[in-house]
């Protein structure tokens, strides 16, 4: 095997099939996902604190980007970089017309930005995989950045918008709370589809999935599109938030390395995986930077660190093999 | 019914300050700087030091006076950093107020993180003092956001000055009408290249050059010596401190050598006396100090005292000016009152090292548009009919190596 | 005139990039390390020449002869220490890429936050060398041109010893055919630290080069790992010439379009570049086609 593919993904992200599940969990399992959701909607009206609200927000953004991300990201195996890309053009979508035109209209529109920009990408990278990939990916991103900037400073002659418009905390935080249901759903619902079948035979071997009869280039750039959908109106629910965007607001690549990682860290090949690594990511952040505000990154490392060489399969693997000790070791 | 629990709210309130609790004994002050990303540099610059200098004189004196309390009330710091990130700032302000619940909230850095935690101060009635927030849209936010001060003055201001300044040049005949513009493709050098362009005509001056180099650049000399071989009488780099350094460095290595040379943010830091030294003589920028003034060089003094190093040229002194006016308002007020404050500071002048400060329409205009390295200090030269302002050096020496 | 110029700029420019790249294309090529503190390790021997030279008083150039055992020190014993468990955990199998991945993020912060511990936020800067030189009626820094110098010197010799030596052919062997190397008796782990060692010396010697031209502060690394990322790819994973050649493409084309179209678009033009090449050439300019 060549330096090519980076096969990463697969055994932090290992599939579960295989492993029996008994009908009464997922009765159980949707009672409790309802409950909780009850729960979460309800939150911000039993605090009235915008810190509470805001640590939700910050919560539900990263669920949602990560458990989007891994929608194509886990099954196929295709790390991409480009989560910042989509991000920014919803957050910018949003900034240039979000004072004149209507919320949904606006949202619409960053969608469909978005999934155009996911569709020509997609049909731009079919040949490229592994590493190449990755940093594709990140070039594009970067790419982005850079012709809105010089559209700006060209064009419109100014960089940095300013964004003045009456949506409230709590709005975007149930708007976050509907995309993040979006994405579950939607997710669950995949996995169970031809579509899920057909991205893990893709995941596992790209050339047996063409030989079975897959349109991989088809399931891929779906995938990826429906994928970057979500992250873009993640932009641009989040735009309101800041009054002042820039290109270098809108565009921080750091957005696409944090989605990564904590993608990474929950587990990406299950549906619940990435919620997994951004709870305790995003807390972590939180408690880092407001405890030890001079030592946060060498904290932090530390913490990456110990989170490599502890939990080696992704916390969601963890938690389940710490419940079903007997399980047996499947071979890397 | 809502009357009824406001009077009891109020009574419980007043029956907990007869206890100890409410003895103000310490104020707490919260600020979240970027102590990590890209505008850390910044930061430990111009921003952090000051605050840090702030505090320890303050409280080496015994605190903040509170006439209510008649007594003396240490402050107590609380700090976090922002990570260059808006988001990060709305949420470390937000913690700072509703979770510490500090009595005051000194801002961020830069316009972008200023403009992003102002809805929030604003929400909750806090005073917010943008020391370093330069924004045309100033008045416009002030009206918005009551409580928002604006310290560092207009775009529009300083490319107004600036070309003012160099048309007085002009008309002594000490320089020629052509300019060569560049500026970095992000907030600061747009607004700034933005605004000089609308004027530039205005003050009988041709540009010869005006291009936008992306954040970042770390070769400079295309541009250098294409604006070279133009020869214009005057450049400006509306540039960031990292831009500012290698320009320099590359217009020196070049031998481009124009009558004015002028460059962005960074021209008044430590790090570019540090590095260009004798070569500085004659560099224009953005700021500027009187440091003929006594209040200012004592004021030097004692932030190379207190942090080890010596401020910032431009923002440096007006963010401690900013500072002093805060504080004076504050025992004015004597009391932990942030809407009075705000009032005291929209209506009181302060004295401060920069001079008696007023913070008229809650934004202050008084700052100088451009300095000059004259002699390894940067004085301030423009507004020229300000006391306190040298006489520029035209034609600049040329470089040495 | 014109054309040296842009000539000049951009092989000077390249040159650093190229330089830049370099260790990480080694690291990675041959450790299968994605080391992305790769530009911190940078900013850090630019801060540690900065206390050699301004503080010292070292001569610059006794620095980067000191920055390359202490840089390859300094790689070697993370490779051993930090990475060698992850490597025997993982068999060298995929997996290693993602747990790198996550452990030199780790890394990258840990860098960092010492070096803010250590020196702040704030910007340094001294110079050395800055010195016009003069070449065809066009001029250019010596520092600069010390950069240009040295990526084709150490680019070449480490060429010419990958192909000539017993060490290089088996350092080569480790890249190509990780799990063929211990069949013909190569100690896979002992080389693929040698070769991130030999990164780790790179990479210092660059810090101390950047230190000498371009400020610095704590928060920059990142810039030069993107850029060494791209070069990378763009070259060919493992491939110094493809380092040197695309390095050198990529400060050609910015020197360019500086000079002939809107400096800009310089950035937006090297991505457009990189991009293409990869669309075109997916294994990179020098890359085998991967499967």
């Amino acid at each position: 095997m060549s330096s090519g593919r980076l096969d990463a993904v697969p055994a932090r992200a290992a599939p579960t099939q295989g492993v029996p599940r008994h009908p009464a969990w997922g009765w159980l399992a949707g009672a409790v996902a309802l409950a909780a959701l009850a729960a979460l909607a309800a939150a911000p009206a039993a605090t009235a604190s915008d810190y509470w609200l805001s640590l939700g927000i910050n919560l539900l953004q990263y669920a949602v980007m990560a458990t989007a991300w891994a929608l194509f990201s886990g099954p196929t195996r295709y790390v991409s970089l480009a989560t910042v890309a989509f991000f920014g053009i919803g957050a910018y979508t949003f900034a240039v017309l979000g004072e004149t035109w209507p919320q949904p209209v606006v949202l619409l529109t960053a969608l469909g930005l978005g999934v155009v920009l996911a569709v020509l990408t997609g049909l731009a990278t079919l040949r490229l995989s592994g590493v190449h990939f990755v940093i594709f990916t990140f070039g594009l991103a970067e790419l982005v950045r850079q012709l809105v900037t010089w559209w700006e400073v060209n064009v419109t002659k100014s960089v940095g918008r300013y964004v003045f418009v009456d949506i409230t905390q709590r709005e975007i935080y149930w708007q976050l709370l509907a995309l993040l249901v979006a994405v579950l759903a939607l997710g669950a619902w995949i996995r169970r589809s031809r579509l899920g079948l057909a991205l893990r035979v893709i995941g596992d071997d790209e050339q047996v999935a063409s030989h079975l009869g897959i349109d991989t280039a088809r399931t891929k750039i779906l995938l990826f599109a429906i994928s970057a959908g979500f992250i873009t109106l993640t932009g641009a629910v989040m735009a309101p938030r800041w009054t002042y965007l820039d290109p270098a607001i809108a565009f921080n690549p750091t957005v696409s390395f944090q989605v990564l990682i904590m993608a990474l860290l929950g587990g990406a090949g299950r549906l619940f995986g990435p919620l997994a690594g951004v709870i305790p990511l995003v807390l972590l952040f939180e408690v880092l930077s407001a405890r030890f505000p001079n030592h946060f990154p060498i904290l932090l490392g530390l913490v990456f660190l110990g989170i490599v060489y502890l939990v080696p399969n992704g916390v969601l693997e963890a938690v389940q093999r710490a419940g079903r000790p007997r399980r047996t070791e499947s071979p890397s | 019914m809502l009357e009824t629990r406001r009077a009891l709210l109020t009574l419980a309130a007043l029956l907990a300050c007869a206890g100890p609790a409410c003895a103000q004994d310490k104020i707490r002050i919260g600020w979240a700087l970027s102590k990590t990303g890209p505008n850390a540099g910044g930061v430990a610059t111009t921003q952090a030091p000051n605050y840090q200098l702030w505090v320890q004189e303050v409280n080496a004196a015994g605190g903040l006076l509170l006439k209510s309390t008649g007594k003396r009330v240490p402050i107590e710091v609380v700090e976090y950093d922002d990570r260059s990130s808006s988001e990060e700032a709305v949420r470390a302000v937000e913690r700072l107020i509703t979770q510490d619940k500090v009595d005051f909230v000194l801002p961020p850095w830069g316009t972008a993180l200023n403009l992003a935690v102002g809805p929030t101060l604003h929400k909750h009635g806090y005073p917010h003092l943008a020391f370093t927030a330069v924004t045309d849209r100033a008045p416009e936010l002030a009206k918005r956001w009551p409580n928002a001060f604006f310290f560092l003055g207009t775009s529009a201001q300083y490319a107004e000055g600036l070309m003012a300044h160099l048309e007085s040049l002009r008309r002594e005949g000490r320089i020629g009408p052509t300019v060569a513009m560049v500026s970095v493709a992000d907030g600061f050098g747009i607004d700034l290249s933005g605004a000089a362009r609308k004027v530039v005509e205005k003050h009988g001056f041709k540009l010869v050059y005006d291009k936008t180099y992306p954040l970042g650049t770390q070769d400079m000399a295309p541009m250098l010596q294409e604006i070279k071989a133009l020869d214009p009488d005057v450049f400006i780099a509306f540039s960031y401190p990292p831009d500012t350094l290698t320009i320099t460095d590359q217009a020196r290595v070049a031998g481009f050598n124009p009558k004015v040379f002028y460059t962005g943010v960074g021209t008044a830091f430590p790090v570019y006396k540090q590095r260009f030294a004798a070569n500085t003589e004659g560099v224009m920028g953005i700021g500027g100090v009187n440091f003929d003034s006594p209040a200012i060089k004592d004021y030097f003094k004692r932030h190379q005292a207190a942090t080890g190093r010596e401020p910032d040229r431009w923002a440096s002194a007006i963010t401690y000016a900013g500072l002093q006016a805060f504080q004076q308002a504050l025992e004015r007020v004597g009391r932990i009152d942030r809407a009075a404050v705000s009032a005291e500071l929209k209506k009181g002048s302060f004295d401060t090292i920069v001079g008696p400060m007023k913070l008229d329409q809650q934004v202050y205009t008084g700052q100088w548009e451009v300095g000059q390295w004259q002699d390894g200090e940067f004085y301030a030269i423009a507004p020229a009919q300000r006391a306190g302002a040298r006489n520029a050096i035209v034609p600049k020496p040329a470089w040495k190596h | 005139m014109v054309l040296i110029d842009i000539l000049l700029g951009g092989l000077t420019l390249g040159g650093l990039y190229a330089l830049v790249a370099m260790g990480l294309t080694l690291q990675y090529g041959v450790a299968r390390i994605m080391n992305l503190a790769h530009g911190e390790f940078l900013i850090l021997a630019s801060f540690a020449a900065f206390v050699l030279v301004s503080q010292w008083r070292l001569h610059p150039l006794l620095a980067l002869v000191l920055a390359l055992p202490l840089g390859f020190a300094l790689q070697w014993a993370v490779y051993r220490v930090l990475l060698t468990p992850l490597v025997r955990r993982t068999q060298a199998g995929p997996a290693l890429e993602a747990d790198s991945i996550l452990a030199t993020f780790g890394l990258l912060f840990i860098v960092q936050g010492i070096v803010l511990v250590i020196f702040g936020g704030n910007y340094y800067s001294y110079s050395y060398l800055s010195v016009p030189v003069s070449i065809l009626g066009s001029t250019v820094a010596a520092n600069r041109l010390l950069v240009l110098a040295l990526a084709v010197l150490i680019g070449g010799a480490l060429y010419v010893a990958l192909i000539k030596t017993r060490l290089g052919t088996a350092v080569r062997v480790v890249a190509v055919a990780p799990r063929f190397a211990p069949l013909v008796g190569i100690d896979v782990r002992a080389l693929s630290a040698l070769a991130f060692g030999l990164g780790g010396a790179l990479v210092a010697a660059c810090g101390v080069l950047v230190s000498m031209f371009l400020p610095f502060s704590a928060s920059m690394g990142v810039v030069f790992t993107m850029k060494a990322l791209v070069v990378v790819i763009m070259g060919g994973v493992g491939h110094l010439a493809g380092c040197l050649a695309a390095g050198l493409l990529l400060g050609l084309v910015e020197s360019i379009v500086a000079r002939l179209v809107d400096p800009g678009l310089t950035l937006a033009a090297t991505y457009v570049l990189f991009l293409g090449v990869l669309l075109l050439r997916p294994a990179g300019l020098f890359g085998r086609a991967a499967r």
